[in-house]
């Protein structure tokens, strides 16, 4: 039972993180109708600019975190403005092969920049854990966890209670319509990648003085932030947010009860167990026909 | 004089998207050999029992009958099989590959051939091909199309990509067609010719479902007409009747703002 | 195409060895052909029925693992205490039984994809290939994990009269890679050409409509995908007993994605264009080999698959074949009626 409440535990504040992950992918699929293949490069750019600025420049974690956060949402925005907006109308084929090609170049400039070698980070919190009853959490991992509970609060007040959420909302009802309502279309798309590259790159910042950082982590992450959104509904926020904890939880649980080498299989589980019983996603409403 | 027995029966359906109710009890009947027309105001439910029938949708409640079988639960594929075959309100073609080609894939329920002969590229799977050729051709000539073959279907104008429309539904051998707006944004010469196609298809014997918006059209084809207001049938008749029925006339003279504004 | 260009072709592919005497150089083009067996494969989904398998791999993986293990036998402990002993089988049962493996897998992800297309065929596949490619790494007592499978045989024809032949050397290697490539593409050629393959091209076109018309569209998505599969694991094979070692890293996306790119630059959707693709790109890394570091031709790498869908989006077949067709017809006044292919 002890053990059950650890693997519990560790699995909710592993899956705040995957939240943000998903939620990020999801808003960029359900709004742009994207596959985004760089999301775990975003994940991946996170770790390493807080990596950098801690390690290289002697920076303060916190403002590395600020840093690579705000950077990530640059670079996504970067990478909608010369990759998606030329192809905008084509079909999501066509963009899922250039966010492949972008993906592999990403990925490779980053093994070029900080070699395969796998890195740890450096953080400001104590190394002894806090102990509360028969469970054990190091601090680290509760900054982790509040941060990125923290993240989604907002993200959700972004899409609920602003404007700019509201136009967001709107796009992803209906493309045309908001279009006539006086929506700018492209800086929606501009902004919602940006903020979903924000919040991968914030899910990498956060894990990456968790566990290492190397040039691959990023494959699996976006493999994940897949099953999140695929287990929530593509497009669903809640559904993502609800995904990434599940997903923390079963991962978690799956390490501990059958094999830790099958941990990184329990997302690809969900999704082909997921598609075949439900292919909307867990929490999907019903769905418009026609 | 003696009707020709009813081979489509549409029986009590009722659709529902969400908690919206788009068909409720519909009940109609197309006849043998007859042309049937399904009329009604924008959202009538019209191209949603198009839907059922086709097995593109699945009702809530009642049953589509075609001859001796039950078309409800089938998948689109298997009514066809059944030889009922539809054509889309909005033009649906195989863009990318040639006029030719769309046919060919129109012919497929005429081809038999089993993945493995095909790999073993026995005689009979060349014979076959041979014969779904000229059959393609024979189509095209029909749909007066033959000079088109070798263009892709989305490089067609907007009139020759209907009747390619029709031309592929009819390769699938049917023996009742639904057509779906088949004229709309057609310009009149363009429709008194897909009128003329309607004849010629009736003559070789096939039943026609009509869904369409032009009066023209449906009155000039049309040996029967039904006509749908809110998902429920509220006129039923020869042509002429219709014109006259004063609740055809309310129905649509209370969508006449909106029907001259689209 | 008309029937002498393609037998030129072959004979002079035939030739090569004849006058290429450099070991390094078959090497290069015995890979370029394992690749375009499985470019050609991946091109059977990607191309023809418009899904792309971003797993493509596994298939290929789960090809080299079995027709190795079959030939180098294994033993399983099962439960109490009971062991399962599979003696070493011959290399061309090892080779068949790959082909029937992956297919059968191909068969399993086309049922379980049966309603999901687009965006959601893409990460069933992808899924399915990293879950594959855990067991490679977890299941040491089949697989041996990441100590890998190692002295693999290779391929071993007995003739009539001449007794037994060990494939060791490069030549017949490449004849054999040749074979496997020719049978590939006549297989392909042949399907797509077909009934069958209309039936997966209006899957790509219009699945409503092809649904419409009276086409099973699931169940020759299904077709397409045991058959691909299995020549991807062909592939597979191939490459188990030529290399003679495979680890898990066999399953690492970036082939895919190699595969992927060669389909897309060559031209989805043509019998050559995968072949085309296959040939640049086992050939380019060598070339790259010389001046780059590995990361730096993966960077170039991902900028060509962007470069060609904005610039070249067919592919390279297509483009030459409407290039050629123009310049018939602006060379010959009287049209390019000739050029027909």
């Amino acid at each position: 039972m002890d053990q059950f409440l650890q693997h519990l535990l560790n699995g909710v504040i592993l899956g705040g993180s995957y939240a943000l992950l998903g939620i990020g992918l999801t808003l960029i699929f359900g709004i742009m109708y994207v596959v985004n293949f760089t999301h775990g490069e975003l994940y991946s750019f996170g770790a390493y600019m807080v990596f950098g600025v801690v390690a290289a420049l002697h920076g303060n974690f916190f403002v590395a975190l600020f840093l690579a956060v705000a950077l990530g949402a640059v670079l996504g925005a970067g990478i909608e403005r010369s990759l998606l907006r030329p192809l905008r109308g084509t079909s999501i084929d066509t963009t899922m092969l250039v966010m492949i090609g972008a993906w592999i170049a990403m990925q490779n400039a980053e093994q070029l920049l900080w070699t395969g070698v796998a890195k740890a980070i450096r953080h400001p919190f104590p190394e002894a854990p806090l102990v509360i009853g028969p469970v054990s959490v190091s601090w680290i991992r509760i900054f982790v966890f509040a941060a990125a509970i923290l993240l989604i609060a907002a993200s959700h007040l972004l899409i609920r209670r602003t404007r700019l959420g509201t136009a967001m909302r709107a796009t992803f009802q209906d493309r045309e319509t908001a279009a006539l309502m006086g929506v700018n279309i492209d800086a929606i798309h501009t902004v919602t990648f940006a903020f979903g590259s924000g919040l991968a790159a914030a899910a990498g910042a956060l894990l990456g003085p968790v566990f290492v950082v190397f040039p691959t982590m990023g494959d699996l992450a976006a493999l994940k932030a897949f099953a999140i959104v695929i287990l929530g509904g593509m497009g669903n926020f809640l559904g993502a947010t609800l995904g990434g904890l599940i997903l923390g939880v079963v991962e978690e649980m799956g390490a501990g009860y059958i094999s830790s080498g099958y941990r990184d299989a329990m997302g690809f589980l969900i999704i082909i167990v997921v598609l075949l019983f439900r292919p909307t996603g867990l929490f999907a409403r019903a769905e418009r026909v026609g | 004089m003696s009707a020709p027995a009813a081979v489509l029966a549409v029986e009590g359906v009722e659709v529902r998207f969400g908690g919206l109710v788009a068909l409720s009890d519909l009940s109609f009947i197309v006849r043998e050999g007859e042309v049937a027309s399904l009329i009604g105001p924008n959202g009538a439910g019209k191209t949603t029992a198009f839907n059922v029938i086709t097995g593109f949708l699945r009702p809530a409640k009642g049953a589509v009958r075609y001859r001796e079988s039950l078309l409800n639960g089938l998948r689109p594929s298997q009514v066809a099989e059944r030889g009922v075959v539809r054509t889309f309100q909005k033009t649906s073609v195989f863009g990318g590959i040639p006029v030719f080609e769309n046919v060919l894939i129109g012919l497929h329920r005429r081809g038999r051939a089993k993945s493995w002969e095909i790999l073993l590229a026995l005689p009979r799977v060349r014979q076959e091909e041979k014969r779904l050729r000229e059959e393609a051709m024979e189509l095209l000539s029909f749909a007066g199309l033959a000079h088109r073959r070798e263009e892709p279907g989305a490089a067609l104008p907007y009139g020759e990509q209907r009747l390619l429309e029709v031309a592929v539904a009819m390769a699938a051998d049917p023996s009742l067609l639904l057509l779906d707006e088949p004229v709309s944004g057609m310009n009149p010469s363009e429709t008194a010719g897909f009128m003329k196609m309607v004849e010629k298809i009736r003559g070789r014997g096939i039943t026609i479902l009509l869904v369409e918006h032009d009066m023209r059209m449906v009155m000039g084809v049309s040996d029967r007409v039904v006509v749908l207001n809110q998902g429920r049938i509220i006129a039923e008749g020869p042509p002429a009747e219709i014109q006259r029925d004063p609740d055809v006339i309310r129905a649509y003279l209370g969508q006449g703002a909106k029907r001259a504004g689209g | 195409m008309r029937r002498w260009p393609a037998w030129a072709w072959v004979a002079f592919l035939a030739s090569i060895p004849l006058w290429v005497r450099n070991q390094y150089y078959l090497h290069v083009l015995i890979n370029t052909g394992i690749f375009a067996v499985a470019a050609m494969s991946l091109n059977l989904l990607l191309g023809y029925t418009g899904q792309l398998s971003l797993g493509h791999v596994a298939f290929f993986g789960i090809g080299a693992y079995t027709s190795a293990l079959v030939s180098l036998g294994f033993d399983l402990q099962l439960a109490a205490g009971y062991t399962f002993v599979f003696e070493p089988r011959p290399v061309w049962l090892g080779f068949l039984a790959g082909v029937a493996v992956a297919g059968l897998f191909g068969w399993l992800i086309g049922k379980l994809s049966f309603r999901v297309r687009g965006a959601y065929f893409v990460i069933v596949t992808v899924s399915f290939a990293e879950v594959v490619k855990l067991v490679a790494l977890n299941w040491v007592d089949l697989t041996e994990g990441p100590m890998a499978l190692n002295n693999i045989p290779p391929v071993t024809l007995s003739l009539p009269g001449l007794g037994e032949l060990t494939f060791w050397k490069k030549e017949p290697n490449y004849y054999l890679v040749l074979a496997v490539c020719l049978l590939s593409y006549a297989v392909i050629r042949r399907l797509v050409q077909s009934r069958a393959g209309r039936a997966f091209i209006a899957l790509r076109e219009n699945e409503a409509l092809a649904e419409s018309v009276g086409v099973d569209v699931t169940r020759f998505l299904v077709l397409a995908a045991v058959i691909s599969a299995a020549i991807a694991g062909a592939a597979g094979g191939l490459y188990a007993h030529y290399i003679k070692i495979v680890d898990p890293d066999i399953f690492l996306f970036i082939y895919t994605v190699v595969m992927v790119i060669m389909v897309v630059t060559g031209g989805k959707g043509t019998l050559l264009g995968p072949v085309v693709g296959a040939v640049i790109f086992g050939i380019l890394p060598e070339i790259l080999r010389e001046v780059a570091r590995p990361e730096v031709q993966w960077i170039i790498y991902g900028f060509i698959m962007i470069l060609i869908v904005f610039f070249l989006p067919e592919g390279i077949v297509p483009a030459a074949a409407s290039w050629r067709k123009a310049r018939a017809a602006s060379a010959s006044p009287l049209g390019a009626a000739g050029e027909r292919a």
